[in-house]
């Protein structure tokens, strides 16, 4: 049974990765109630999904507050979900090499999501699109 | 009234796993389930094992699950359960015989966070003196009886390795306690990842705890007064 030793005469543990987890659990948490009832609001209460078009999305992202406001909820609800992730395998997953390849699996996919996610908000050009739309209509 | 009361038994010597036995027995409603189990070994069956000493909800010793509870036998009433009472030993410990359980986990946990008082200060001439306000940071936490209901009520205390809400419990006692001063320590102790990050805030403790402690609520004060120290 592995407990949890006194730290006689040693420094205290550095990082403290685990506290500041818990601590962006909780802002995270809180801010993207807010965030997601704002995005439920919007897409699926005020406008309906049959209004939500290519163009409702380039008029919408042509401001930069809409783009922060998605990306900030992006970022937010991918690390957020992670980190409860992390904790499922933590609890739950006791073999060594699982436990491995489960937390790599649960990084490389936040990491590739939150890039791809990154790399639609940022470079998302409406000029382009509409100029699409245009000549296809 | 007639009750059936059905126990899990274990016996390491001849039995492989554990089994369940159901006695019927003539219980009055205000009777306690420790009132139904000491009838059974002292009238139907001398072998079933259970630890049980002062009775009276104080020593902590006749923590058992009822009716998939954790509760102290001596607390619950038969009324309350109604004719069909089923009794297990508390989960999450190696069980010895019957309800029965290795406690000895439990307790290293416990001792871990050094669970007295520390000032190494010279004492004054009488003595350290402490108001009302003081005192009532950490009362709820005093209360604690060491019964190992909350602790083995948590789900992650059943997977994992960690100091649980007990032990989480008597270092609040002393971490909020104005005399103490071995809260560098002890917030050491439990900032590991093994320490009181490892609470997902279930709830479990705090429903299980039959001395009424808000269990949850004093782990989430640890939480925050290491992030607090921390930063």
């Amino acid at each position: 049974m592995a407990t949890v030793r006194p730290h006689v005469g040693r420094e205290r543990p550095s990082g403290g990765f685990e506290l500041y987890s818990w601590y962006f659990f909780r802002l995270s948490g809180l801010l993207l109630i807010f965030l997601a009832i704002g995005h439920v609001v919007i897409m699926h209460v005020i406008n309906t999904v049959d209004e939500i078009d290519w163009q409702f999305v380039a008029d919408r992202w042509n401001s930069p507050f809409w783009r922060a406001y998605d990306w900030l909820m992006l970022f937010l609800a991918l690390l957020h979900g992670l980190n409860g992730a992390r904790l499922a395998v933590d609890d739950y997953i006791r073999p060594q090499g699982w436990r491995i390849l489960a937390h790599s699996v649960l990084w490389t996919l936040a990491i590739v999501f939150l890039i791809i996610g990154s790399i639609a908000v940022l470079t998302f050009d409406p000029t382009r699109f509409q100029a699409i739309a245009h000549a296809g209509g | 009234m007639l009750v059936t009361v059905r126990v899990q038994r274990f016996n390491p010597e001849t039995d492989s796993k554990p089994y369940y036995q159901e006695y019927t027995v003539e219980v009055e409603p205000t009777d306690r389930v420790l009132d139904a189990l000491n009838y059974i070994k002292w009238y139907h069956d001398g072998t079933l094992t259970f630890r049980r000493s002062c009775a009276h909800g104080v020593c902590g010793s006749d923590a058992m699950r009822i009716n998939g509870r954790n509760r102290l036998a001596c607390k619950v009433l038969i009324k309350d359960l109604g004719p069909k009472i089923t009794v297990e030993p508390l989960l999450g410990f190696r069980i010895i015989r019957d309800l029965v359980v290795d406690m000895e986990p439990f307790f290293a946990q416990y001792r871990a966070v050094m669970p007295y008082l520390i000032n190494d200060e010279p004492p004054p001439v009488r003595e350290r003196l402490q108001s009302p306000e003081e005192r009532e940071l950490y009362d709820d936490t005093t209360k604690c009886i060491l019964c190992a209901c909350c602790t083995s009520a948590c789900p992650i205390f059943w997977t994992t390795e960690w100091l649980g809400p007990a032990a989480i419990v008597n270092a609040h006692r002393f971490l909020f306690d104005s005399r103490d001063r071995a809260t560098e320590e002890r917030l050491a102790i439990l900032n590991q990842k093994f320490g009181v990050w490892r609470c997902r805030t279930i709830f479990n403790c705090t429903e299980a705890c039959p001395r009424g402690i808000q269990v949850t609520n004093a782990i989430e004060q640890v939480k925050r007064r290491i992030l607090f120290e921390q930063s």
